[in-house]
Parts: C-alpha cells; structure tokens; sequence
C-alpha cells in the first residue's frame, strides 16, 4: 500500500515537473520589451551636438507638453527611412522632437542633418551609447513617446505609417 | 632613507594594481552574468555588439563611482527587465527555477534511499 502511494506520488511528482518544463519550451527566447509601461524619464546630462554645452535633462523636458525622443546615427540606414515621418511629426505643433545621436562622429550627423534637414528642436551626443542605455535602448532607431516627464510609448525600430498614425492620434 | 623611499614607491606600485585588478574582476563578474539583448547565446561580456559595449562602458563607469554589484544589476534590470540577468533573483517569477532542483535533489535521494539502502537491509 506504501509502496503505491509512493509511486503514484512521485509519478504526479515528476507530470508537474514535466509540465512546468513543457510551458517553458512555448516561451519566446527572444528578448521583447514591453512598449506601454510608464515610466519616468531618466535624468542625464548630455552635450548639444556640434557645441561645446552641456545640458541637463531637467531642463529640456517640461511638464503637460508632449515629446519625441528619437535615438539616431547618421550610419543606421533604417533611421534614413524614418526621417520623412519624423519630418511630418515636426510640423505638429505640440509635440517636440528630441534627438539623441548614437555612437556617431559629430562631422557625420551635422552632415546627415544638413542633407534631409532636422525634425529635431534639440540634438543631444551621445558618443559612447551610455545614455541610450539610460533611456533602456538597445539599438537605433528607438524612439520615445513622453508626456508629463513619463514613457508612454516605445518605439522599436524605424518609424513607420502605422507609428505616425499612431502618434498622431496618442498625441491628440 | 633611500631603501625607505623605495619601499613606499613599491608599496604604492602594488596597492594600485591590485586595486585596478580588483575592479577589473567586478567588471567582467559583471558583465558576464548579463545577457547581450542584440545577440542572444552571448554574454555582455563575450560580446562585440554596440549595445553590449555601451554597457561595459557604463559599468565601467558605475564601478569608479564607487556603486557596488547589486546596485549596478538594479539599475540594468529596471531599464531591460530580469531577462538581463543570466542569474535572475528569488522572486515570486523566479521561485520554481530556484526549488525546482533541490525539490528534484531531494527526490532523487529519497528514491535511492528508498530502493537501495532500505531494501538492502
């Protein structure tokens, strides 16, 4: 009797086990951010690009006003493709675009900029990809929706017609 | 005097590489229990990527100003999620990763103490 009820135990035993590593397998290995969490913006400082000063995030974002944190690099090909949307989003009144430049030689981004013009009301260097990973990017483009000093919505990858759409309408 | 002075430049000599190797070794304990999210299957440490680079500067960086191991694996975790962590933390998420073995261990060692020893006397 000892004996069965041990058995049927650990058969139980080890179906639990099997099934907690089965659920696993259906899990998705690959990294994947979550895009609506609201969190506050980090606090940085960061030299303007192609100047000599330095500024502090304090002083760029502002409370109840809506901006675009868009990380970029003159050598990122996608970040060419989401140019002309970022170029639409420019002209949106109540919405300013930040830039951050990632990993890029200054001479390059004023060149880029100077080619497809700047959707950017500010331009920030980030030359060794350190606040890229403040803002919790793992690449470019990446960009960053913000109201009220908070991340509502993140961007992965190039901008594109549904992104614009999108942003356009959150930031009604 | 001298024997004095050169003792002291030697002292100081050593006191400096052995603190340049202590953080050294906390820099690459560090980034070799994160995980690069642009090339997974490899450690920030293994890794050449932008993004892995960016962090070893900016553990680098962490770790002269004086922060220490948990406080760097917070700061990454709240911006990446425990996902960066090769050795996740005992949490309400983590808990069966953690028992799971034990509870197993366990198992296995009463399964041959049951069959083996008892049986045998």
């Amino acid at each position: 009797m000892k004996n069965k009820i041990f058995t049927t135990l650990l058969i139980i035993i080890f179906f639990i086990i099997f099934l907690v590593f089965y659920k696993g397998l259906e899990n998705s290995n690959i990294y994947s951010p979550n895009l609506n969490v609201e969190k506050s913006i980090p606090l940085f400082e960061a030299k303007i690009l192609g100047e000599n000063k330095k500024i502090n995030s304090k002083d760029i974002f502002v409370e109840n006003e809506f901006y675009l944190v868009n990380i970029w690099a003159s050598w990122c090909v996608p970040c060419r493709d989401e140019h002309p949307f970022l170029m639409n989003l420019s002209k949106q009144k109540n919405i300013k675009i930040i830039g951050i430049n990632y990993k890029d030689k200054n001479k390059d981004a004023i060149k880029f900029l100077k080619e497809l013009n700047s959707p950017y009301q500010t331009v920030l260097s980030d030359f060794d990809g350190t606040i890229a990973i403040e803002w919790g990017a793992y690449g470019v483009p990446e960009t960053f929706l913000i109201y009220d000093k908070k991340i509502i919505k993140k961007f992965i990858g190039p901008l594109n017609q549904n992104s614009l759409f999108e942003l356009k309408k959150l930031t009604q | 005097m001298k024997l004095f002075k050169i003792l002291l430049v030697c002292f100081i000599l050593i006191n400096i590489s052995l603190s340049k190797a202590q953080d050294n070794d906390t820099h690459s304990k560090i980034t070799k229990n994160l995980r690069c999210l642009v090339c997974q299957g490899q450690s920030i440490y293994d890794s050449d990527s932008e993004f892995a680079n960016s962090v070893k500067i900016l553990i680098e960086k962490k770790i002269k100003n004086g922060e220490n191991e948990k406080q760097i694996y917070d700061y990454l975790k709240n911006r990446y999620g425990e996902w960066i962590l090769y050795e996740p933390n005992f949490s309400k998420n983590t808990y069966i990763l953690w028992i799971l073995p034990i509870f197993i261990f366990l198992i296995g060692g009463f399964v041959i103490f049951r069959l083996f020893i008892i049986k045998k006397n």
